[in-house]
C-alpha cells in the first residue's frame, strides 16, 4: 500500500512529471507514491526521471490504458 | 545520488520567441529539468519577454509560412494556405482554437508552467536592453524577473551543462 497516491489521469506531459515531484517533495524517506497517469509517454518519463533524480521506481503496470507507477523516496 | 533538491547539473534556455506554441519548449524542459534537480536559468530576449509579462492572454500562434501546422478541424487535419494568414482575425481564431484543444487534451496552460517555473526556483532573467528598446516598463513584467544583460547570461552559461536556444 503506498503512502500517498496522485492521479493524473488526463493529463498530458509534462504535468504527471511535475505533480509528481511536487508529491515526493511531501514525502519522508522510505515513504511511497503511486502515479496512475493514462499518458502513454510516461512509462519511459518515469523510468528516467526516477533515474536522474536517484527516486526509486518499484512498479511500473498498465491496465486498461492506466499506467500506474510505484516510487520510493530514498 | 543526492534526492535533495541538487545534483548539481545546471541547464540554461535563451528564450527568444513570444508565440503561444513557441512558450511550449522552454517552459516544459525548463520546469521538467527543474523536476529532475537540475538548477535551471531562463534568460528571456526579444520576442522571448512577451513570456514575462504579468498577463499571458495575448500570446498568439501564426499560421502564416507555417506548413507544419496541421489542426484537427471538421474530422480531418487543416493546414492555412499563406493567403488566408494574412485574413485579419486568422491568427485569433487559429490561436482560440489551439487553446481550446490544449485544454481537451490536457496540456497544461502556458501561464500554469510559467506558475511552476517560479514555483520551482527557476532564476527568471529578461534582457534590459530588449526592454529598452520595445520601451516595455517592469510594472507590466512579472516581479520574478530579474535583469540582465549578455555577460550576466554567459556567465551562467559557462558553468551549464547544457544550454539551449530556443
Amino acid at each position: 500500500m503506498a503512502t500517498q497516491t496522485l492521479d493524473t489521469k488526463g493529463m498530458n506531459c509534462p504535468l504527471p512529471i511535475l505533480k509528481t515531484k511536487k508529491a515526493i517533495k511531501g514525502l519522508g524517506a522510505g515513504e511511497t507514491l503511486e502515479v496512475l497517469s493514462t499518458d502513454p509517454g510516461s512509462v519511459k518519463d518515469f523510468e528516467a526521471f526516477c533515474k536522474s533524480t536517484g527516486n526509486k521506481l518499484m512498479e511500473s503496470t498498465e491496465d486498461g490504458g492506466v499506467f500506474r507507477y510505484l516510487i520510493e523516496k530514498p | 545520488m543526492p534526492n535533495d533538491g541538487s545534483n548539481n547539473k545546471k541547464m540554461s534556455i535563451i528564450v527568444t520567441k513570444g508565440t503561444l506554441d513557441w512558450a511550449y519548449p522552454p517552459f516544459i524542459l525548463a520546469t521538467t529539468a527543474a523536476a529532475m534537480d537540475v538548477d535551471v536559468t531562463m534568460f528571456f530576449t526579444f520576442y522571448g519577454l512577451q513570456l514575462l509579462k504579468k498577463d499571458l492572454g495575448h500570446l498568439q500562434i501564426s499560421t502564416l509560412g507555417n506548413p507544419g501546422m496541421e489542426m484537427p478541424m471538421m474530422g480531418m487535419h487543416m493546414t492555412m494556405p499563406n493567403i488566408v494568414s494574412a485574413i485579419p482575425g486568422v491568427d485569433a481564431m487559429a490561436s482560440s482554437m489551439m487553446r481550446s484543444l490544449i485544454k481537451k487534451k490536457g496540456v497544461a496552460s502556458i501561464p500554469e508552467l510559467r506558475d511552476m517555473a517560479v514555483e520551482s526556483d527557476i532564476k527568471i532573467v529578461g534582457c534590459q536592453m530588449t526592454l529598452d528598446l520595445f520601451e516595455w516598463g517592469p510594472e507590466l513584467m512579472i516581479p520574478e524577473m530579474e535583469l540582465g544583460g549578455a555577460a550576466t547570461y554567459m556567465s551562467g552559461a559557462l558553468e551549464s551543462d547544457i544550454n539551449l536556444f530556443i
